[in-house]
């Protein structure tokens, strides 16, 4: 039987301000399947949005939902989070609201390790503002504010996020929802800040001037530049050049979740639970 | 009312009362003259099971506390004028959304990063409008130790009965000065605490901003089963985006009218030396706030013993203005002198409540207190 998405959307709000053939809709009810497969239940879980078209997100799921400003969706979350460390909070941006405006705060959300699930949808430009550049814009593409061509180099947001820390990184697109959705589950069911590169496309504010006017067309060039990780390994640097790996980029069970150790470490020490914390506590000091 | 002795800052008592007062998370960034709050409130909240975060920016810092404030509980930030700068848009954001957040500030020289270790009272306008549009600020200012804790108190309880963020301005004078501080015992604090607005219905009947012309929303605690929606966007009674022309000049409309129908809730202010003004020839009103509040007083008791007949006016609640009380002394005495360490920027204020352009003025923004002695010269030269 098909899944039934009704319980999950807030159907007076549809249908979504989203252009037609856009892939937030797919990515949306990959969030949605994945939700229920861990058993979370919808009053337990927390969906925070930013600015930018997947800033509309949080409206249209019943959930408790949360529209923040621009790039600071990890911010409001932390603080969620640590009030409640029990529940499921899921943040939903966009690559210019995690990348450039948001850029220090989805850093240290991946150093502190707080148990966040971070997707961020990558179209890779800004699209509810109509084509501006964004710090995903592949170099020479055609952007509003760079008519002559986007020279900023891209930033690698999966390379930053395991830089940063996050205990869980992947990278998919919205064109295999199968997958997708897979790797949702194992980044929810991780304790951690799990960090998600979700590729999408958005034809009508970048591929419409690229070359990719159709949906088809931006899908086939996303297509074309992700390639499975282990596929990505056994290529050479100079054909890895342009290719972007798919998959679980990292998965470490290993370090410690923010909210557990201040309860367990910072309020045991005050309420006289342990002794105070000295470098000894940690294996990585440095 | 039932009284305790501490020995303590104004900025430690801040932290004492936030946390006497049922605050249970803190969110901030370090910055002088306001980072011991952070310090101390950070040994404070663990110990009862709160959370207190140091955040990698001042942004950061009002986001995490607003998102504790969304998810149901008490909560609060601190910081200085460089910070609230910082801070501005998402405290725009807990306007719009209604989030109740005790927003410490401790003033410093500015603009920019101006005299970081020295006083100023140079953030008064800016806690009337931090961000843009238009919503209702609520200023409290402390002028003693013990109002450092009275005051704190006073923004939780407030901000929780508004719905919306409370300032509580200090200054680097209050922040760092160090003495006895006469405030109400916890029992009399916790006894006064009125939690925020609840609704109890059925979920489906929920309305968090379907509320009365002039009352505030009321958010129930997230994780509860009552499933809403925050936003920055004009929003329905439901909290959904919305464009619909009468219910964005509502929502507006009561954002201003929960504040301005009910200043009667908020005024707060101190009247010395006062009773015995008749409007006779020659009375000076002294019209002061924060720090500089002490040096009047002290000034007061040098012009009544040279004989020149002297008050002061006084308000605790800077924004809204105490607009009757100080158009009825204004009114009545017509040599008024402001004192403030900024440049009319309460001034302004009075001149617009009073409609007098006659208000003398004594202004020091070079980051040094005004002593007494300066006060008594400038009312002896001008009046």
């Amino acid at each position: 039987m098909a899944f039934n998405y009704d319980q999950y959307l807030r159907l007076e709000k549809m249908p979504t301000l989203w252009c037609w053939g856009c892939g937030d809709g797919v990515i949306l009810k990959a969030v949605i399947r994945a939700i229920e497969a861990c058993g979370w239940k919808q009053d337990d879980v927390c969906v925070v949005s930013g600015i930018g078209c997947s800033g509309r997100f949080s409206s249209y799921v019943d959930f408790n939902t949360v529209h923040t400003t621009h790039g600071r969706t990890i911010a409001f979350a932390t603080g969620i989070q640590l009030m409640h460390p029990d529940k499921h909070i899921i943040c939903v941006a966009g690559d210019g609201d995690a990348m450039a405006i948001g850029g220090n705060h989805t850093i240290h959300g991946c150093r502190r390790n707080i148990n966040i699930k971070f997707i961020m949808i990558n179209n890779f430009i800004y699209g509810l503002t109509n084509s501006q550049t964004s710090p995903t814009t592949p170099q020479g593409m055609w952007t509003v504010t760079q008519k002559s061509g986007n020279i900023d180099p891209t930033f690698d947001a999966c390379n930053v996020a395991i830089a940063s820390g996050a205990s869980f990184v992947a990278r998919e697109t919205m064109l295999d929802p199968k997958k997708l959705e897979k790797v949702l589950i194992k980044g929810f069911q991780h304790r951690g800040f799990a960090f998600f590169d979700i590729l999408s496309n958005c034809h009508i504010n970048l591929g419409r001037k690229n070359k990719m006017a159709s949906a088809m067309e931006n899908l086939e060039w996303i297509d074309s530049i992700t390639i499975p990780l282990k596929k990505y390994e056994a290529l050479s640097p100079e054909e890895q050049l342009n290719k972007m790996p798919t998959g679980v980029l990292k998965h470490d069970d290993t370090a410690r979740e923010y909210s557990d150790m201040y309860y367990q470490e910072v309020i045991g020490y005050h309420q006289g639970k342990r002794k105070v914390i000295t470098q000894d506590d940690f294996t990585k000091k440095i | 009312m039932e009284t305790r002795d501490i020995i303590s800052t104004g900025n430690d008592l801040a932290a004492i009362a936030a946390v006497d007062a049922g605050c249970m998370f803190f969110g901030g960034y370090p910055i002088t003259p306001s980072s011991e709050v952070m310090q101390t409130i950070s040994d404070l909240l663990p110990k009862i099971g709160g959370v207190c975060i140091q955040m990698e920016d001042e942004i950061a810092g009002v986001a995490v506390a607003i998102g504790a404030g969304m998810a149901g509980h008490r909560t609060m930030t601190a910081t200085s004028g460089p910070g609230i700068s910082l801070k501005a848009e998402n405290l725009g954001l807990a306007q719009m959304c209604e989030v109740p957040l005790v927003v410490v500030n401790v003033m410093r020289g500015g603009p920019s990063t101006g005299l970081p270790t020295r006083v100023s009272q140079g953030d008064v306008r800016q806690a009337k409008n931090p961000s843009h549009g238009d919503y209702r600020s609520i200023t409290l200012c402390a002028g003693s130790l013990a109002e450092c804790y009275t005051e704190t108190v006073r923004a939780f309880n407030l901000a929780d009965r508004f719905m919306q963020p409370v300032f509580v301005l200090l200054d680097e004078t209050i922040g760092h000065m160090h003495g006895k501080a006469v405030v109400p015992t916890v029992e009399e604090v916790k006894k006064a605490i009125v939690p925020r607005k609840k609704f109890t219905g059925a979920p489906e009947e929920y309305r968090p901003y379907g509320v009365g012309a002039d009352e505030p929303a009321v958010l129930n605690p997230m994780f509860e089963g009552y499933r809403y929606h925050y936003t920055g966007l004009h929003h329905d009674a439901k909290g959904f985006p919305t464009e619909e022309i009468e219910t964005c000049r509502k929502l507006i409309q009561r954002l201003e009218d929960k504040v301005m129908m009910h200043t009667d809730e908020l005024e707060l202010n101190e009247e010395f030396m006062l009773d015995d003004m008749t409007g006779e020839e020659g009375e000076v009103l002294i019209i002061a706030y924060g720090s500089v509040s002490l040096a009047a007083k002290e000034s007061i008791r040098h012009l009544r013993a040279a004989g020149i007949k002297a008050g002061l006016f006084r308000p605790l609640t800077l924004w809204p203005s105490p607009e009757k009380s100080i158009r009825k002394y204004t009114d009545m005495i017509k040599n008024v002198l402001c004192v403030e360490l900024n440049i009319r920027q309460y001034t302004e204020e009075v001149e617009r409540v009073s409609s007098r352009l006659d208000i003398q003025g004594l202004f020091k923004v070079n980051g040094r207190p005004i002593s007494p002695h300066e006060i008594v010269s400038k009312v002896k030269e001008v009046f």
